[in-house]
């Protein structure tokens, strides 16, 4: 319960007074997973899953449980694991729903999971939404929860919702109550307009943070998502900037000589690793924000960059050409026991660190081609996921489960994509112009 | 506070030099007699105006059009390079010599690199080139705080498609008078 308080006041301004309250509804079950999806394997067959439009009490409410129950469809569809029953095989009506479901005839449509869900405008004018998850060929009840909220934070309890079902399905924290923050595009390359912009991770919410009347790259989330550092020319000027959502305030990360690039937060959240040029060439300082004391981490004459630290913030994973060309570096957060770690034909670019800590995911050039891909710390297990003309800087969701990132066809505009680890469901992320340089918000605290 | 303020006086001379920007003479040689420092001698009467020399092809001495026109503004690298060609040190020499006789000038060296890398490694090769470029004209004399050095990595392309040739414009330094 704790959690989503405050995950809500990290999240969301407008919120601060319409916190959604979640509750376990009916008491908690045993939880023996009967039903359950592997998400590590291969190809995986969808879990059927039927949702029927939540029931509410009146045309308001009614409205709600529509679209919510629309939000939680598309979160569990676009996440490859589940197929949504179409709803004309409906049998069972949805008034009679809520007083429990008649099991066999969900059986009937082959319908595995079902989610049972209402909506209320109480009498405060506050929204409630219960909903349950069942196991029809147990009869079993696997996930009820309650919450208290806004109506205009239906589409957070949606996802909250989706949440749960994920968790519950696939015993993985679920990714949907998150957001992405990007560089949307548009102009001519000559004169691209780069903008800061933000949306749910199911492109809904989206907003600007920046003007576009100077170039920006590379945002990356806080781990408190509440702040954003990445590059902007400001007064012709390259440098890492912090940017706080919650007031629109940026603010310049030092002024150093040279150009300062290729930022991101600690695991801590409390220092920024980067680059810095100096004199033509780039190593990697880390940042500590209390203090703005900076100390060198490397010190060579090859190109040092694209550092991400591991999530316990115990090593960094960086990209360096000290060995003739690009390749991936592992070494301790002090700087020490630098190791090259990738070692297949190509470049190997933009490392980052899973949030799991179990895999780096990066970019490969090879043969003309750019592809995402993932390999173990020790760089063994390489796997690549996804190809195209271009495609660059994999970002992770939370759970470490699915890889953002963009794609640029030859003479076309870059768009979003995400792809799961296993390589499969790969699904374009939609947005209002061209857009590069997607982060996915962290894992939740 | 280097910075060099131009007036063109007469409209003519602003006429002239936008006929004449496709004319590029490459004669750097012969610029030397006529495009003297900018000379800014003030006439007599009240609101004596900044006369500028022009420098061939009718663009005003020590300005951006000087040095497009007369000297080439830009040098291309190889693929991952950042080394300097013997055309791209040519190209600096003049470069060198036109600062001299043009003293005011401070300029800004950007430092580019084709679409075909990650965007963060092509900021720190972009740098490279600048700073490989910067080095050089100091090499030649050029003082320190006249220039300034700028990466835009592969964000600021001059040519957009997708091929070769495209690649090979876009690997490049431009020198911007400031």
């Amino acid at each position: 319960m704790r959690n989503i308080k405050q995950d809500v006041r990290f999240w969301v301004i407008p919120l601060l007074f319409a916190v959604p309250v979640l509750a376990m509804v009916m008491g908690s079950y045993p939880a023996r997973a009967e039903l359950k999806v592997d998400i590590t394997s291969g190809k995986i067959e969808p879990l059927p899953i039927a949702l029927p439009d939540f029931f509410g009490n009146d045309a308001q409410a009614q409205t709600l449980g529509r679209d919510i129950a629309a939000v939680v469809a598309a979160d569990l569809e676009r996440s490859g694991l589940f197929r949504l029953i179409d709803r004309k095989a409906f049998i069972q009506a949805r008034s009679s729903l809520r007083i429990r479901p008649k099991f066999p005839s969900w059986r009937q449509i082959n319908a595995q999971a079902l989610v049972v869900g209402s909506t209320e405008i109480r009498s405060n004018g506050q929204l409630r939404v219960e909903f349950r998850l069942w196991d029809v060929f147990a009869g079993q009840q696997l996930v009820g929860l309650r919450t208290d909220t806004e109506s205009r934070n239906w589409r957070r309890v949606a996802h909250i919702i989706a949440d749960a079902i994920y968790k519950r399905i696939t015993g993985e924290q679920g990714y949907f109550d998150t957001r992405v923050v990007y560089v949307a595009e548009s102009g001519p390359a000559e004169k691209r307009v780069k903008r800061l912009a933000i949306m749910d991770q199911d492109g809904a919410n989206h907003r600007y943070l920046t003007s576009g009347s100077e170039l920006v790259l590379t945002p990356r989330f806080s781990p408190t998502a509440q702040e954003i550092t990445y590059l902007e020319y400001r007064g012709g000027r390259p440098r890492v900037y912090i940017f706080n959502i919650d007031t629109g305030q940026r603010e310049a990360l030092g002024d150093f000589p040279g150009m300062t690039f290729a930022p991101r937060f600690s695991p801590s959240g409390k220092r920024v690793i980067m680059s810095m040029a100096q004199d033509g060439n780039s190593d990697i300082f880390v940042m500590d924000l209390p203090t703005r004391r900076v100390s060198r981490l490397t010190s060579h004459p090859s190109i040092d960059t694209s550092p991400s630290f591991s999530p316990d913030g115990r090593r960094v994973v960086f990209n360096s050409d000290r060995g003739g060309r690009q390749q991936i570096y592992v070494m301790d957060s002090d700087g020490g026991n630098p190791k090259r770690i990738s070692f297949g034909n190509g470049r190997y670019a933009t490392p980052v660190w899973s949030p799991r800590g179990d895999l780096i995911a990066f970019t490969k050039i090879t043969q003309g081609q750019f592809y995402i891909g993932v390999m173990r710390p020790n760089g063994s297990g390489e796997r690549l996921l996804a190809k195209g003309f271009l495609v660059e800087g994999p970002t992770w969701s939370p759970n470490g489960r699915v890889l953002m990132f963009f794609r640029q066809p030859r003479g076309g505009q870059p768009k979003l994509f995400s792809v799961d680890l296993t390589g499969f469901n790969e699904r374009e992320i939609r947005t209002p112009t061209a857009g590069s340089d997607p982060a996915w918000s962290p894992p939740k605290r | 506070m280097h910075r060099k303020i131009l007036v063109t006086v007469i409209a003519g001379l602003a006429l002239g030099a936008c006929e004449t920007t496709s004319d590029n003479a490459g004669s750097a040689q012969g610029s030397g007699s006529a495009a003297g420092s900018g000379s800014s001698s003030g006439g007599s009467g009240g609101s004596s105006p900044q006369v500028s020399s022009l420098a061939p092809g009718g663009v005003p001495a020590g300005s951006q059009e000087d040095l497009v026109t007369n000297i080439g503004d830009r040098v291309f690298f190889g693929l991952d390079s950042v080394s300097l060609s013997a055309e791209a040190r040519a190209t600096l020499e003049k470069q060198a010599q036109w600062l001299r006789r043009n003293q005011g000038v401070v300029i800004t060296v950007s430092g580019h690199a084709d679409e075909r890398g990650t965007r963060e490694y092509n900021l720190a090769l972009g740098d490279r080139r600048a700073t490989a470029v910067r080095d050089y004209l100091v090499a030649l004399g050029l003082d320190q705080n006249r220039v300034k050095t700028v990466s835009f990595g592969k964000e600021r392309p001059v040519d957009a498609r997708s091929n070769q040739d495209a690649w090979s414009k876009n690997r490049r330094s431009v020198t911007t008078v400031n």
